[in-house]
């Protein structure tokens, strides 16, 4: 197979050459719609912005997403079970992204069912690409059928996205527990919002990690700004000034290796907080 | 009065709500995905009432109920004979009572004499709930009714 040179990733000779294998990490929640393509799309973003060569895999066939989310959905012309029935080459399927020049996305099938992946052949085609990526990210599809075996298949390590609710936390306890030890599962807190939290009307990031009992990458807020990112398809990683941006920038950073602390949204005080401060004393 | 106010809007806290249905839940699950952790302590169970009283290991029925802030584990054990001289028979030793034991209190839940009678017909499932209430005439058999102790969540 044709090996991308360092030179077409632009990054420095002497990463991609080294034949250290790059880090697969499967990113997963069993819960449907808790951030999992999201939060794949804007840690590869960030990583990749860091320097490091990633690639991203979207192993939700049937269920295509990751394009969108990276704005790419353009420019797929191939997809992963091409790949993996030799319809084209792993270089035709691996899409450039727009704003990371080393960061590449192998998209999803949209009109197959999971069913038609062969596990070994993905656990291969994980092995190749971490020959090739300093990180490969495998987003996950939602259940902990098929589907998910497949994308954990070629995994070393998992990244589990968690939003702060029963049942959210209820599945993510279910797919830690099928994972077993052997993952090293680390945790992500996703829609958080700290007014609410605050209020005693959500569970907060001890409630949540006094159950799941994970390391703690980060907590992203739950914020409108998001939701912008994803309907122009820029993750908010790239956008310097956003606060969400920084939380992705920040995970990604703990993700290889560097001692920062883990990102946590700030309570804002709002008007009402103010006059609740002066008319009610101390909150509870 | 912000308290109140805080209560006429419906803003008292339910995420203490999420978080005692999330561990009951989670207690549930735990139990549902270790069906070989709850055989053992079934018969473990089983071993250490066996040195007490002799017990109708057939008919022994563990159940998990979710109550309102507690999981309980129901355990139904019908009790054969139990040892007039209150002798306690050593741990491994199956060996059978004297059958011509004398009534004797079986449990302090099972407040029926313990007459040597063997349990009549098997009550249909649907009963069991109602067995755990206490001096329900509908008791077969003395049983002894193991229930309430808070499970704590086991990974």
């Amino acid at each position: 197979m044709h090996v991308l040179k360092p030179d077409e990733l632009q990054v420095p000779a002497g990463k991609a050459e080294a034949t250290k294998l790059g880090r697969a990490i499967v990113v997963t929640s069993g819960k449907g719609g808790v951030g999992k393509t999201t939060t794949t799309a804007n840690l590869g973003t960030a990583l990749a912005q860091r320097g490091a060569t990633v690639a991203l895999v979207d192993a939700d066939v049937g269920l295509r997403n990751l394009d969108i989310v990276l704005g790419l959905e353009s420019r797929v012309k191939y997809h992963l079970l091409d790949v993996l029935e030799g319809a084209a080459t792993l270089d035709d399927a691996l899409v450039a992204d727009k704003h990371s020049p080393t960061l590449r996305l192998l998209a999803a099938a949209q009109a197959r069912e999971k069913e038609d992946v062969e596990t070994e052949k993905m656990r291969a085609l994980v092995q190749t690409l971490r020959e090739r990526f300093d990180y490969v990210l495998i987003d996950s599809p939602a259940g902990i059928e098929l589907g998910f075996k497949n994308a954990v298949a070629g995994a070393q390590e998992a990244i589990v996205v968690c939003t702060p609710e029963v049942s959210a936390v209820r599945d993510v306890d279910r797919v830690v527990g099928l994972l077993g030890n052997a993952f090293q599962p680390q945790l992500v807190i996703n829609r958080l919002r700290p007014q609410l939290v605050k209020k005693g009307k959500m569970l907060s990031v001890d409630d949540v990690n006094a159950i799941l009992r994970l390391p703690l990458l980060g907590v992203i807020a739950d914020e409108p700004e998001i939701i912008v990112a994803t309907n122009r398809g820029e993750p908010l990683a790239l956008r310097k000034e956003a606060p969400t941006g920084a939380a992705y920038r920040a995970i990604a950073a703990r993700l290889a290796g560097d001692d920062v602390p883990a990102p946590m949204p700030p309570v804002t005080q709002t008007f009402f907080d103010r006059l609740g401060a002066i008319f009610g004393g101390k909150r509870a | 009065m912000i308290d109140f106010l805080k209560r006429l809007f419906g803003q008292t806290g339910s995420s203490s709500t999420a978080k005692e249905r999330l561990r009951l839940v989670l207690m549930t699950d735990h139990l549902e995905l270790a069906p070989e952790m709850v055989d053992a302590m079934k018969r473990d169970l089983v071993d250490v009432i066996s040195r007490y009283v002799e017990v109708d290991r057939e008919k022994i029925d563990v159940t998990f109920e979710q109550q309102d802030k507690t999981l309980a584990m129901l355990a139904n054990i019908p009790i054969l004979a139990v040892n007039r001289n209150g002798n306690v028979v050593p741990p491994a030793s199956n060996g059978h009572l004297p059958s011509a034991a004398a009534p004797a209190p079986a449990a302090q839940s099972a407040p029926e004499p313990a007459a040597q009678t063997a349990p009549v017909a098997e009550p249909p499932p649907k009963r069991k709930r109602r067995r755990r209430k206490k001096s329900k005439p509908a008791i077969p058999a003395p049983a002894l009714l193991v229930s309430g102790g808070v499970l704590s969540a086991a990974k």
